[in-house]
């Protein structure tokens, strides 16, 4: 910013009655090239300055801290550990709790969400009346926040008095203890995933799919394809770079569940993802680590984990992308 | 699969379909023509499923925001809006400082939107339509950052705030998050397309310097992108969740960390809960009512790759 703001002072027409003088011209024309070269560097800084301070350099650090016993309690006292924290959560079986529970949540809220939004988004892009009242419905969650999502799908999700056992109690498969169960748990955290990210997957596929071209479709019908073989031989093959980038999103986001979990049940239950850490997550992990016992060392190792794990989910992702494009040629 | 149904069109409707198709309504934030069947009532029916399951959860909340705890755990629970709505909100309000978490939030969340959509658009004009070295590989940082989850950073980012002496209050949450990848990018979708170099150049001819370009030139092109910007930013920025959380402590919350904290501290009324979920709720369904089309519009838009 500081840079552009004088020279547009400098530009500002010299007073009519005084004729520019050729001095005055090549002070401007300095100025002119120097405006023109930094000015785009002047625009995009602030981001890269407020990335590097809040981003990158406490995301370098992370992995210090981690070599480091640091507690809640004095925050400015450092003692070297080295691998001493890694080794404590790599040989705790809650640790490998959070990552399989964190895995499983995963897949069970991401691969029923985007086929959902996959075909809501074929319906949505039939002519439709009010096409637009239904495309907001479908976003309304989207609009609401992870704590008051959660906390209503408690309600709904409670053993006793709970809307959802009250609704099963008609086919006779009332009773159920859903925060309880270790698979019962699972799901009623992943209702609230789909739940909240489903229309807004939906509305990414749909901008998609109307970017396809007519004549595909057109020529497929032609050569006599039925629609639900358009739907599988022209759209989803034209999709495959936006459902790949949906794919990494939510694997993204469902790395990051922290607050469905820690409000299902509340409370310190919610802290620790369950009397037997049946729903706990690697970020409730995390947590519960630094926040709550007020070790920061170990929290800063967990986080470490997630980046690896991250990077394992990343090159995964790049293979199965790599193998779905040889065996589309 | 449910997606069959509606495909059961005439063959013979095809040709005449697309040939007198309705021109797309003019709106800057819908891509190209795609393919546009009418659809039959299936369609309709699955929607109307879906709209229901979407609806069902916030009219629980209101439902259950206006009762007793004991009315709402019954072994049948009411289906319709109770008395009790005012009591419960008033109970809330008292019990998890809602005044003051209400108010922190629109401090965030507004400073979070101003910021992010001066810094953003000048970034996303500097990306979309200026030459300078780097900026293919600056770019490709922009969108790398976007897979970052804040989990990685949070213990040093809790320790420097303490340094800063900011454990607690706003700027704690502030100052992260004043910038966002995902609105450089969204700006410089937007303004690649809708801003022409001709328009550029004419002020230059002009001699108007970058910023003055910026001033008359950039932002009156910008204005529909950066208002679904700033709407999203602000959802965004008010929903926020975990990093308040762990930065915001009972005497200042955001209205989120306050709606945490009702849940995780004591025993809880479930009803009061629910009244708190309302209140956090209420102001964003508003701005979705009112604003529903251009933030949908904005998220279709922003995910379209190009």
């Amino acid at each position: 910013m500081a840079t552009s703001t004088p020279t547009r002072d400098a530009y500002a027409p010299p007073p009519p009655k005084k004729p520019a003088s050729a001095r005055r011209q090549t002070w401007r024309s300095r100025l002119w090239r120097f405006d023109d070269k930094a000015s785009p560097y002047a625009y995009i800084a602030p981001f890269f300055l407020v990335f590097g301070a809040f981003g990158l350099y406490p995301l370098i650090y992370t992995g210090w801290i981690a070599l480091h016993r640091v507690e809640m309690t004095g925050l400015d006292q450092m003692e070297w550990v080295g691998w001493d924290n890694f080794d404590r959560i790599l040989h705790d079986s809650e640790f490998w709790t959070a990552v399989s529970n964190t895995f499983l949540i995963g897949v069970m809220s991401t691969v029923p969400q985007l086929l959902v939004a996959l075909g809501l988004a074929h319906l949505l892009n039939y002519k439709l009346r009010a096409s637009t009242f239904w495309r907001t419905v479908i976003l309304t969650p989207y609009a609401t926040s992870v704590a008051s999502a959660a906390l209503v799908f408690a309600l709904v999700f409670r053993a006793d008095g709970g809307l959802l056992n009250w609704a099963l109690e008609f086919v006779g498969l009332g009773d159920t203890n859903w925060a309880n169960g270790h698979w019962t748990s699972k799901i009623a955290i992943s209702v609230i995933v789909i739940w909240r990210w489903t229309g807004y997957n939906t509305l990414i596929y749909l901008a998609a799919m109307q970017a396809v071209p007519s004549d595909l479709y057109e020529a497929a019908s032609l050569d006599g394809a039925s629609r639900w073989q358009q739907f599988l031989k022209v759209t989803i093959p034209s999709l495959r770079p936006t459902i790949l980038f949906t794919i990494v999103i939510s694997t993204i986001g469902s790395m990051q569940l922290f607050g469905e979990p820690l409000l299902l049940e509340g409370g310190t239950l919610g802290a620790i993802g369950g009397n037997e850490n049946q729903y706990e997550t690697l970020s409730i992990y995390l947590y519960n680590y630094g926040w709550n016992l007020g070790h920061l060392g170990p929290a800063a190792a967990v986080a470490w984990a997630m980046l690896a794990l991250l990077l394992i989910i990343a090159a995964v992702n790049w293979l199965i992308g790599r193998f779905v494009r040889k065996s589309a040629v | 699969m449910t997606i069959t149904s509606p495909t059961k069109v005439p063959a013979s409707v095809l040709p005449a379909r697309t040939a007198h198709r309705a021109p797309k309504r003019a709106s800057r934030f819908k891509p190209g023509a795609g393919q546009q069947l009418k659809g039959g009532p299936f369609a309709y029916i699955a929607l109307t499923v879906v709209g229901i399951g979407s609806l069902l959860p916030l009219y629980w909340t209101l439902v259950a925001a206006s009762h007793t705890q004991d009315e709402v755990l019954a072994s049948t629970p009411p289906f319709l809006p109770g008395d009790r709505l005012f009591h419960n909100l008033d109970a809330a309000w008292n019990q998890a400082h809602l005044g003051k978490a209400i108010l922190n939030s629109f401090i965030v969340s507004s400073c979070i939107t101003l910021a992010t959509l001066f810094f953003c658009t000048l970034a996303g004009y500097a990306f979309a339509k200026m030459r300078f070295r780097g900026r293919g590989a600056l770019m490709t940082g922009v969108i790398a950052t976007l897979t970052i989850p804040p989990q990685l950073s949070v213990v040093p980012l809790f320790m420097m705030m303490s340094d800063l002496g900011w454990s607690g209050s706003l700027e704690s949450v502030i100052f992260p998050t004043l910038v966002s990848a995902f609105g450089v990018f969204f700006m410089r979708q937007y303004l690649t397309e809708a801003l022409p170099y001709e328009l550029i150049e004419a002020a230059k001819i002009d001699g108007a310097s970058n910023f003055r370009i910026v001033r008359s030139v950039v932002l009156p092109v910008a204005r529909p992108a950066m208002m679904v910007l700033g709407m999203l930013t602000f959802v965004q920025a008010w929903n926020d969740f975990f990093w308040p959380y762990l930065a915001l402590n009972q005497e200042n919350p955001t209205l989120q960390v306050a709606l945490g904290q009702l849940k995780a501290s004591y025993t809880p009324d479930e009803s009061i809960v629910m009244a708190g979920g309302l209140i956090s709720t209420l102001p964003l369904l508003v701005v979705f009512v009112v604003f529903g089309k251009q933030i949908v519009g904005g998220i279709m838009s922003g995910a379209v790759k190009g």
